[in-house]
């Protein structure tokens, strides 16, 4: 269960924009919520979410799971905000509460993760020669979407392991492998993206002379063919292996 | 070509790679060992996941101590868990996140993203959320997202481990068919057809060095004593 939903494939006009413009109106409609305090405006606001969900046809099945939280969502805040600051004020808080997530929700849910990155990191370009690293923040801000359904998944999972024990009520019992199985997750994740060629700085410490089919580097230890000299192949035969070690010999 | 040189390490007082000295230029070769044995440790170092505290790794005379990013660019790498490696939320959005730094124009990654996934029968899932794909798919997923950038070499560490049998099968068969120098490391002896190499390890020394049935009969002779 979680808010926000994963891409859904369409070619609806919401569907069609460029993501910078949708972010940036996303930005602006969660900003006037925060600004408005008038019931009706922000009812209007959601009504108007709700048409961006008709006209995107996003399918009843993906819907669904977003009202179930807005559900929960409005239950325990607008309860906690009645009994704390009245119906009046618990009613404006839950409207913006369900703009937000409404509007942010049929973001994700029209926005491909990879147009949003190449958007942020387009509009982050000139912030380069200030120090500002685009192709991190845009990875940071696709991972921080793609993390939330990866806990989401990862909370469910624990849940259910705590529940099968007979420790389904117990905090303990979810917060602990909770935590240790996100902390693998994001070891493991940097570990992949790393091999995947990121998390490093562009150039190698003998200056990053190597291409994938570039010439030798500083060590000098391959041409262009890919060939080994025969400095570097001292204990190899003559067909380039190492000597094997025979199978009963250990 | 992947040469281990006294290759050791450790992780604090316990050495999990020790004196490791091999050249291997052959297509397939496969490392085994049981569990702790250091098969992963030895694959990780090969693309510099993993510094070595002793000897040196070269592959293709390039240190993945040092070069990382060159050697990275020819060294693939493939994890057993595939949900770690996945990184974007569907299928071809997460092949073109390797082509980020590559290719700048959006619709040629997409492109050559959907080709690979297609080439590896993953062609109807391009737009699927990636979490939600089968495990043999995610496991597909992963190396689609890793040979897109066509490597040299393949380095797989126990890629079969969450597949059942018919997902293990056609993974294999995908392996037998790249062009690239795999290096797998794994303890499912099933993968080791057509290879043409296995190392077998034990407690961070390489004990037997040899072709697949002569290997695999002295691992099993040292499980079972």
């Amino acid at each position: 269960m979680t808010p926000l939903g994963l891409y859904e494939p369409g070619t609806s006009l919401l569907h069609r924009a460029p993501a910078g413009p949708s972010l940036l109106v996303l930005l602006v409609f969660a900003a006037g919520t925060v600004a408005v305090a008038d019931p009706w405006l922000l009812a209007a606001a959601c009504g108007l979410v709700a048409l961006g969900f008709v006209v995107a046809r996003i399918p009843w099945r993906r819907v669904r799971p977003l009202l179930r939280t807005l559900l929960l969502v409005l239950v325990l805040v607008g309860g906690i905000q009645w009994w704390l600051l009245g119906p009046d004020r618990a009613l404006v808080i839950a409207l913006r509460l369900v703009a937000a997530i409404g509007a942010a929700s049929l973001f994700t849910l029209t926005t491909r993760v990879d147009d949003l990155v190449s958007a942020v990191q387009r509009a982050l370009g000139p912030l380069r020669r200030f120090g500002v690293d685009p192709e991190a923040v845009g990875l940071l801000v696709g991972l921080t979407i793609q993390s939330v359904g990866t806990l989401s998944g990862i909370a469910g999972q624990v849940r259910a392991a705590a529940k099968a024990r007979g420790a389904g009520g117990s905090v303990t019992a979810f917060a602990v492998p909770f935590m240790v199985r996100t902390l693998r997750h994001a070891d493991a994740l940097g570990e992949a993206l790393v091999a995947r060629g990121w998390g490093e700085g562009g150039t190698d410490d003998e200056g990053g002379a190597a291409d994938k089919n570039g010439a030798a580097d500083e060590s000098g230890a391959v041409d262009e063919s890919g060939a080994v000299d025969e400095d570097d192949s001292t204990d190899g035969d003559e067909s380039g292996r190492s000597p094997r070690r025979p199978t009963g010999a250990a | 070509m992947i040469e281990f040189t006294g290759v050791g390490h450790r992780y604090g007082e316990r050495t999990v790679l020790d004196g490791v000295d091999l050249t291997l230029p052959e297509r397939r070769v496969a490392l085994i060992g049981s569990n702790g044995s250091g098969k992963s440790t030895l694959a990780r170092t090969v693309n510099g996941l993993v510094t070595p505290t002793a000897g040196s790794v070269r592959v293709d005379g390039r240190d993945p101590a040092r070069q990382g990013s060159a050697v990275r660019r020819r060294v693939g790498f493939v994890f057993s868990d595939p949900d770690s490696q996945i990184v974007m939320p569907t299928a071809v959005e997460d092949v073109a996140f390797s082509l980020r730094r590559t290719v700048r124009n959006h619709a040629e990654r997409t492109r050559r993203a959907t080709e690979v996934l297609t080439e590896f029968g993953l062609g109807d899932h391009v737009e699927h959320p990636a979490h939600q794909l089968s495990g043999g798919q995610k496991q597909l997923l992963a190396l689609c997202s890793v040979l897109v950038l066509d490597p040299d070499v393949l380095v797989c560490d126990e890629p079969t481990t969450l597949l059942d049998l018919r997902n293990k099968r056609a993974f294999a068969q995908r392996l037998a068919g790249l062009r690239q120098q795999v290096l797998l490391a794994t303890h499912d002896l099933d993968l080791l057809d057509g290879f043409d190499r296995v190392v077998v390890l034990d407690e961070g020394r390489v004990v037997a060095d040899d072709e697949p049935g002569p290997a695999v009969a002295f691992y099993r002779k040292i499980c079972a004593a």
